[in-house]
């Protein structure tokens, strides 16, 4: 079981990190403090046994609805419209960030 | 003649059929009173840039053949986060301003193979996170019936669009409530097919186990006309149901309820309700009773652990579906999600981390099928349940600001059935300080049909289907 607990600064730099978002220091403790009010409202779950009582992941009870493995032309995207949406591009490509050697502030 | 925005499906089809009036006329009318109320509501974000040349083929097509397509001319609104080429998608997030969709969602391509003129996109919840159409980027949607007031949400600019009368139907989309909390905030009527039986293709994700498009209209019958038209399997959506597709309008019609036992949810009488809008609840159980059905109260978990339960499903599917919006292939950084978004999107990684996993995300999905197995019970015994949508009537815009857990909050009485993909129709029950309330009639999952011909009895022996005087509001 799972005790009740305040959710830190700390603990806001660290998911913020794993969630790919930037948090302005001004913003960390009002953050720390929201996390913590709803993690106490889900807290209140652990007053229900649920002991032997199997997850439901998905709810209409479907299990892997598969087709034939072709190739659907009706929806590919030529590489122009691909590309359409793309803020940076070159000769035909997505430009993404460096990643490699990046320093830790990433 | 009746004006020309008062008019349901079937009313806009005979005025077409019998040529009073053209759907150019129809969607010109729409636009004129667009034009002179979306400045003070703000409904919609965008407009359908190629309308009245589609209205002139639909009317084209009239004079040739005739109405052959179930929703042909029929003027539609569509929430924001349905993509449409050729007009821009922004869920309500600045992060997607600009994006115009390169594909079409299965919904809206539906809608158009039926014949429907889709008049522009609505506002609502930024990536629909919230319950108030205020974490729109896009400023909120205020309330037809009082301006001071919001509209509910997410999808506060479809709902609000016909109470308003903007539009003949809209499309919402609902996580938890998202359809039945704004119509009854703004007096509409709004249907939830359950999960898999309308396809997610193209709509911008929120929850996946959740996610449930649906229409919002006028009435239960103009919500089952289009019902008809955007249900059913999609190959482009593996969790859509290989179930066949039934008529949805074939048991409306009915004059009693006789046959039918209905369970009033004693826990939805939440302790702090008004007691005028409980009232308004307890009348409506007896107007049940007096169409014929045998109206019982039926014990089901406490509503508060539900929002435990969507709080962490909700929050961690949200996390893991918008980590796809990097800036690169499409939109911008992910500095632009606002306050609400990156709450939602940092618990659903907490939640979902080393560590916590268990303690909240398998511990939610545990008691998501204890509540399942609850109303799996009552339906045993029960056609359908019935509750109010929301604890209270729409409340004042500012209400949602710093309050992180809101949405779930006014959602309360609506959650248990969304955790579990049921289906359930919101239709009107009262007013209280002027402001709409909403019944919710939800039934087991593919019983479409059942929860529109009880509300459909139901409507049609109340008088609470109004519209706001705009003039007057306004």
């Amino acid at each position: 079981m799972h005790k009740a607990s305040a959710i830190t600064s700390d603990d806001v730099i660290k998911i913020a990190k794993l969630a790919n978002l930037r948090v302005p220091d001004t913003q960390v403790q009002k953050f720390a403090d929201q996390f913590t009010q709803t993690v106490d409202v889900v807290n209140q779950l652990n007053e229900i046994d649920t002991q032997g009582i199997p997850e439901t992941y998905q709810v209409n009870n479907l299990v892997n609805m598969s087709r034939e493995d072709i190739a659907d032309t009706s929806r590919t995207f030529t590489q122009e419209q691909a590309l359409s949406q793309a803020k940076r591009t070159h000769e035909g490509f997505f430009v993404v960030p460096r990643v490699i050697d990046s320093s830790e502030e990433l | 003649m009746k004006e020309l925005h008062t008019l349901s499906i079937d009313e806009v089809h005979d005025g077409l059929k019998s040529g009073e009036f053209t759907c150019t006329q129809l969607v010109q009318h729409f636009l004129n009173r667009i034009e002179k109320y979306n400045p003070k509501l703000n409904i919609y974000l965008s407009l359908n840039p190629h309308v009245l040349e589609e209205a002139a083929l639909v009317d084209k097509e009239i004079s040739e053949k005739g109405i052959n397509r179930p929703l042909l001319g029929i003027p539609v609104a569509v929430k924001d986060n349905f993509l449409i080429p050729g007009m821009p998608t922004t869920a309500s997030s600045h992060i997607l301003e600009g994006f115009m969709p390169q594909y079409e969602s299965t919904v809206t391509k539906k809608l158009k193979q039926a014949g429907a003129v889709i008049l522009g996109k609505t506002n609502m919840d930024a990536f629909a996170h919230g319950s108030s159409t205020e974490t729109s980027d896009y400023g909120p949607t205020l309330n037809p019936w009082n301006p001071e007031h919001l509209p509910g949400g997410s999808s506060g600019g479809s709902a609000a669009a016909i109470a308003a009368q903007l539009a003949t139907v809209s499309i919402g989309s609902e996580t938890a409530g998202s359809i039945r909390q704004p119509s009854a905030w703004c007096g509409t009527t709004g249907f939830k097919p359950t999960y898999g039986r309308v396809s997610r293709y193209g709509v911008v994700a929120m929850g996946s186990s959740l996610d449930s498009p649906g229409p919002i209209g006028r009435s239960v019958r103009d919500c089952a006309l289009v019902t008809n038209v955007i249900s059913g399997q999609d190959q482009y959506d593996a969790t859509t149901s290989p179930k066949e597709v039934e008529e949805y309008t074939k048991d409306l019609g009915k004059d009693t309820l006789k046959g039918m036992k209905i369970a009033l949810i004693k826990e939805y009488l939440l302790p702090d309700l008004r007691q005028d809008v409980k009232e308004a609840m307890l009348n409506a159980a007896n107007k049940l009773r007096e169409l014929g059905a045998v109206v019982d109260e039926v014990s089901l978990m406490d509503p508060k652990y539900a929002i435990g339960v969507y709080t962490v499903i909700q929050r961690s599917e949200v996390s893991s579906n918008l980590a796809r919006y990097d800036g690169i292939r499409f939109g911008h950084e992910r500095d632009r999600f606002n306050d609400e978004n990156k709450r939602r999107i940092m618990l659903g990684t907490y939640t979902l981390s080393a560590g916590y996993y268990d303690a909240y995300y398998k511990k939610a999905q545990a008691v998501r099928t204890k509540i399942i197995n609850e109303l799996d019970k009552i339906f045993k015994n029960y056609d359908a349940c019935i509750g109010l949508v929301s604890p209270g009537p729409a409340l004042k815009v500012g209400a949602s600001k710093n309050q992180p857990m809101f949405g779930e909050m006014e959602d309360v009485l609506v959650e248990q059935s969304s955790i579990a993909g049921l289906t359930s129709t919101g239709v009107p029950c009262g007013f209280v300080d002027g402001l709409p309330l909403g019944l919710q009639i939800t039934c087991a999952q593919f019983n479409e049909a059942k929860a529109l011909s009880i509300a459909d009895c139901y409507q049609r022996n109340t008088n609470f289907q109004l519209f706001p005087n705009l003039e007057e509001n306004l």
